[in-house]
């Protein structure tokens, strides 16, 4: 591939002096990619109380929970949450852990990080946008938390805030006032911040790279980043005006979503000639393609850290990967239908829409058997990152499979919006991104923060949350061919009170999991300040970010400009004198 | 540590498929016309399903055991990545394709096929969080549905105007669906506020009831009894509690019920 970036990259700014323009308004990308992973830190948290919260009312919806009627006095009383409480509990996890961490953490973090010292650069392309992408972020993270402060608290809709629960305002429930427009004020601001995030890596990915960086030769995870911002670049395009629309509809008296006829609460509302399948078609044409934001920074990393501990390239080396992400991509735009099977559109457009669903497990189903391909024959490694990689395989296998059920709409009228459904989106999207995340961290925090974690408590971590998400995700799946409903605060239909007590099971799993991570959160902050120093190359890898120091300086590589003479896998190389061979090192480029 | 993770993986594996093999929690029985080929469709979908579950994480796990201790000279997958790659391609392919082909056919039987012109028209109006059903009445004739009209305190759930309107003054409108066995029904859903859903998941239907679109759905059930109705669309507060019941008789008790309600 042609080499466009004969001219090292040229850094835009200086060191900075002082603490606020070093550490908070910081240009670096690599304070913005740990203040990116920071945000996401704490919003899984957030996230994950909430869920606990969620699930505790789901085995025992009478139960009282110390001290939750200080936070919320109308949400809780006496700390037994409602059932209105229950939903905005539901709402905020959704949207946080979707948004926040799911979107944050694997690329706006991990990508900010990494993506210029893959390539060789020394900073983004456009580091006061990156600044500003960030702190947008940052301001629509606090938008959103506002929302449990406000009187009549967070908002009831959903992550998928589907009009016309969201588009009519306070009438429609609580929540529904105040707390509607701060989350859509606040995805509206996230969406700017990625629209910024994701034209810097797609800049910085082709303007950038060093000396020798063809495209062939970055590495995979690179090459997800950057996909990942082509797809966020769409995706996050038709969301902004969605969100500005649903706000004008909220506020400005228009009817973009709402019909003519609505009655609510007897009183007839002065709406006309909207419909509310318009904000699902704009929604789920950004929330497909979300879902692999999230997921393919996950391929890209996990195909970036296996070689590293199995010795051995990828099978398929880098084109079969690549183009099973860019396959992935490029379908993520033509299948948002299938969330709408029984929405009221048309139903010839659900077969229209089930065709190309269940065309996207074929490359899918491609990588997965490439991971599992690289396997055979290796030299394995256990450590806290290789045991997630191979986790994020088995729970991406559990949740992808029950894919083909949702993708049938024959099946989906049965299985639409029931707990089966919960199952497949938490165990492919939500639970491997988070072990493409975790994986990630240990594999790269001792780049990142110069501390190797400690691999007794990674790898204990491991087996709990390993164990945990199958106990919490997998029962779901029967759940959900029993017909038991999601988004209910409790069940009292005749037919779903004898599944309470597997409700029950989830809950506690979910707590014990949940508890797990406590051990993970030790362990980072035990190894910020206390954990061993970590050599340049800990883990014997070979792209760009392991040829410096750890952490590497302000301009990446000390004023070095590297020039890259190897593709990115070259482990166990046939005649090679090491196990592996440095991107940068001149030596003979090798055979395969 | 490599077979530690074998061994749990087929655990967990093994424990995964277990309540699935032996129907520990499952789908009620279909008691609607086409329930049967959904049920049919979901099982070849979960034998596939299952056999690719199975197999891919015992080959995971069997990755694993085996090269968790190797420390021999790394070896390449035998062939190549060429004919995974084909061989992905055309296993999923096939199966994409069958899956389309048969599930498309259940999919067109229930709502592209048109509902047969002697079915019985119910018509259906969904509000935050409860469901009400109308019957044409003697006439055969539905009443203008008119939303100035629709007002909850006065029972006037559907906007009925009978004082100018001669259809609506013998339109029957109650809390539950009642209807002949072995009859097809036609509902006309409405929904005057949120988007809501009718499911009943014995008929194996599920349709989202959207305020300004008026949704056709037809079905016949195949047995008598007596089945919930719930919302599986998030309305509001309420959402959980939003049920209502089917009630499918014979047609000789359906008469009867109907009489009943006209004398009304």
């Amino acid at each position: 591939m042609h080499d466009m970036s004969a001219q090292p990259a040229v850094h835009h700014h200086s060191p900075p002096q002082g603490f606020i323009k070093k550490y908070v308004f910081s240009l670096d990308h690599k304070v913005i990619g740990l203040q990116y992973y920071g945000l996401a830190l704490a919003a899984v948290f957030i996230g994950m109380v909430l869920s606990w919260l969620m699930r505790l009312h789901l085995g025992w919806a009478s139960l009282s929970i110390p001290g939750l009627q200080l936070f919320s006095p109308n949400g809780a009383p006496g700390g037994v949450i409602t059932p209105e409480y229950y939903l905005s509990l539901m709402t905020m996890h959704g949207t946080i852990m979707v948004f926040f961490v799911l979107t944050n953490a694997p690329f706006a973090g991990f990508g900010n990080y990494f993506l210029p010292i893959q390539v060789g650069a020394e900073d983004m392309a456009f580091p006061r946008f990156n600044m500003m992408s960030f702190w947008t972020t940052f301001v629509a993270f606090l938008v959103l938390i506002a929302a449990f402060f406000v009187h009549d608290g967070p908002p009831i809709a959903g992550w998928t805030a589907y009009a016309t629960l969201s588009s009519v305002g306070g009438i429609s429930g609580p929540g529904e006032a105040m707390g509607q427009n701060l989350w859509a004020v606040s995805i509206a601001l996230f969406c700017i911040g990625q629209l910024l995030g994701s034209l810097n890596f797609i800049a910085t990915t082709l303007d950038l790279r060093t000396k020798g960086m063809t495209l062939a030769r970055m590495p995979l995870s690179t090459w997800a980043w950057f996909i990942t911002a082509c797809i966020g670049l769409l995706a996050f395009a038709d969301l902004l005006p969605a969100c500005i629309l649903l706000i004008l509809d909220r506020t400005a008296g228009t009817s973009f979503f709402n019909p003519a006829g609505m009655v609510v609460s007897d009183t007839l509302l002065p709406h006309s000639g909207g419909s509310p399948l318009l904000w699902q078609h704009l929604f789920w044409f950004f929330g497909h393609p979300e879902v692999y934001i999230a997921i393919v920074p996950g391929f890209g990393i996990i195909s970036h850290i296996l070689p590293a501990f199995t010795r051995k390239p990828l099978l398929g080396g880098m084109r079969v990967m690549i183009g099973c992400m860019i396959a992935i991509g490029f379908l993520s735009y033509m299948v948002w239908g299938h969330h709408m099977f029984v929405s009221g559109m048309n139903p010839f457009s659900a077969i229209l829409f089930s065709v190309p669903t269940l065309i996207i497990t074929i490359p899918a189903t491609v990588a997965t058997l490439m991971w599992l391909g690289s396997i055979y024959g290796a030299n394995l490694r256990f450590t806290s990152a290789s045991l997630f990689c191979l986790g994020f395989i088995s729970v991406f296998i559990s949740g992808g499979i029950s894919g083909f059920f949702l993708a049938q709409p024959a099946i989906d009228t049965y299985l639409h919006a029931t707990y089966f459904v919960v199952a497949h989106f938490h165990f492919v999207m939500a639970v491997a991104a988070i072990f493409g995340i975790f994986a990630g961290t240990y594999f790269w925090m001792p780049k990142m923060i110069g501390r190797m974690m400690n691999e007794t408590l990674g790898k204990l971590h491991f087996w709990l949350t390993f164990i945990g998400v199958y106990c919490i995700f997998m029962p779901m799946h029967y759940l959900g061919l029993a017909g038991n409903v999601r988004r209910y605060a409790s069940f009292t239909d005749d037919y779903l009170v004898p599944l309470i007590p597997v409700h029950k099971f989830i809950t506690i799993a979910a707590l014990l999991t949940g508890a797990a991570q406590l051990i993970f959160l030790y362990n980072l902050i035990h190894t910020r300040w206390w954990g061993p120093l970590a050599p340049d190359n800990p883990w014997e890898a070979t792209s760009l970010e392991w040829s410096t120091t750890s952490p590497p300086p302000f301009d990446n590589f000390g004023g070095r400009h590297l020039v890259v003479h190897q593709p990115p896998y070259e482990y166990s190389v046939e005649g090679a004198p090491a196990d592996h061979i440095m991107q940068t090192d001149p030596g003979p480029v090798a055979a395969h | 540590m490599g077979k530690f993770f074998a061994v749990l993986l087929i655990i967990i594996t093994l424990i995964s498929v277990y309540p699935i093999v032996t129907h520990m929690w499952w789908m009620p029985a279909a008691v609607s016309a086409h329930g049967p080929e959904v049920d049919h469709q979901l099982d070849e979908t979960m034998v596939a399903s299952g056999i690719l579950f199975v197999t891919s994480q015992f080959v995971l796990a069997g990755f694993i055991w085996a090269f968790g201790n190797y420390k021999g000279k790394i070896k390449h997958w035998p062939g190549g990545h060429k004919p995974v790659v084909a061989f992905a391609i055309i296993l999923v392919g096939l199966e994409i394709l069958s899956l389309s082909f048969v599930g498309s056919k259940v999919w067109a039987s229930m709502y592209i096929a048109k509902p047969d012109p002697r079915a019985l028209h119910v018509d259906v109006q969904a509000e935050q969080f409860a469901f009400f059903f109308r019957y044409a009445g003697p006439d055969g004739v539905f009443g203008g549905i008119h939303p100035d009209k629709i007002n909850d305190g006065n029972g006037n759930y559907f906007g009925l105007d009978p004082e100018n309107d001669v259809a609506a003054r013998d339109d029957i409108v109650v809390g539950s669906l009642t209807i002949p066995v072995d009859t097809p029904i036609l509902l006309t859903l409405h929904s005057k506020d949120m988007i809501h859903n009718f499911y009943v998941p014995e008929l194996r239907i599920q349709q989202d009831i959207v305020p300004g679109i008026d949704i056709p759905l037809h079905f016949t059930a195949t047995k008598t009894g007596r089945w919930e109705i719930v919302c599986t669309q998030l309305c509001g507060l309420g959402h959980y509690s939003m049920k209502a019941y089917l009630e499918v008789k014979s047609q000789s008790e359906y008469d009867d019920w109907l009489k009943q309600q006209s004398g009304d």
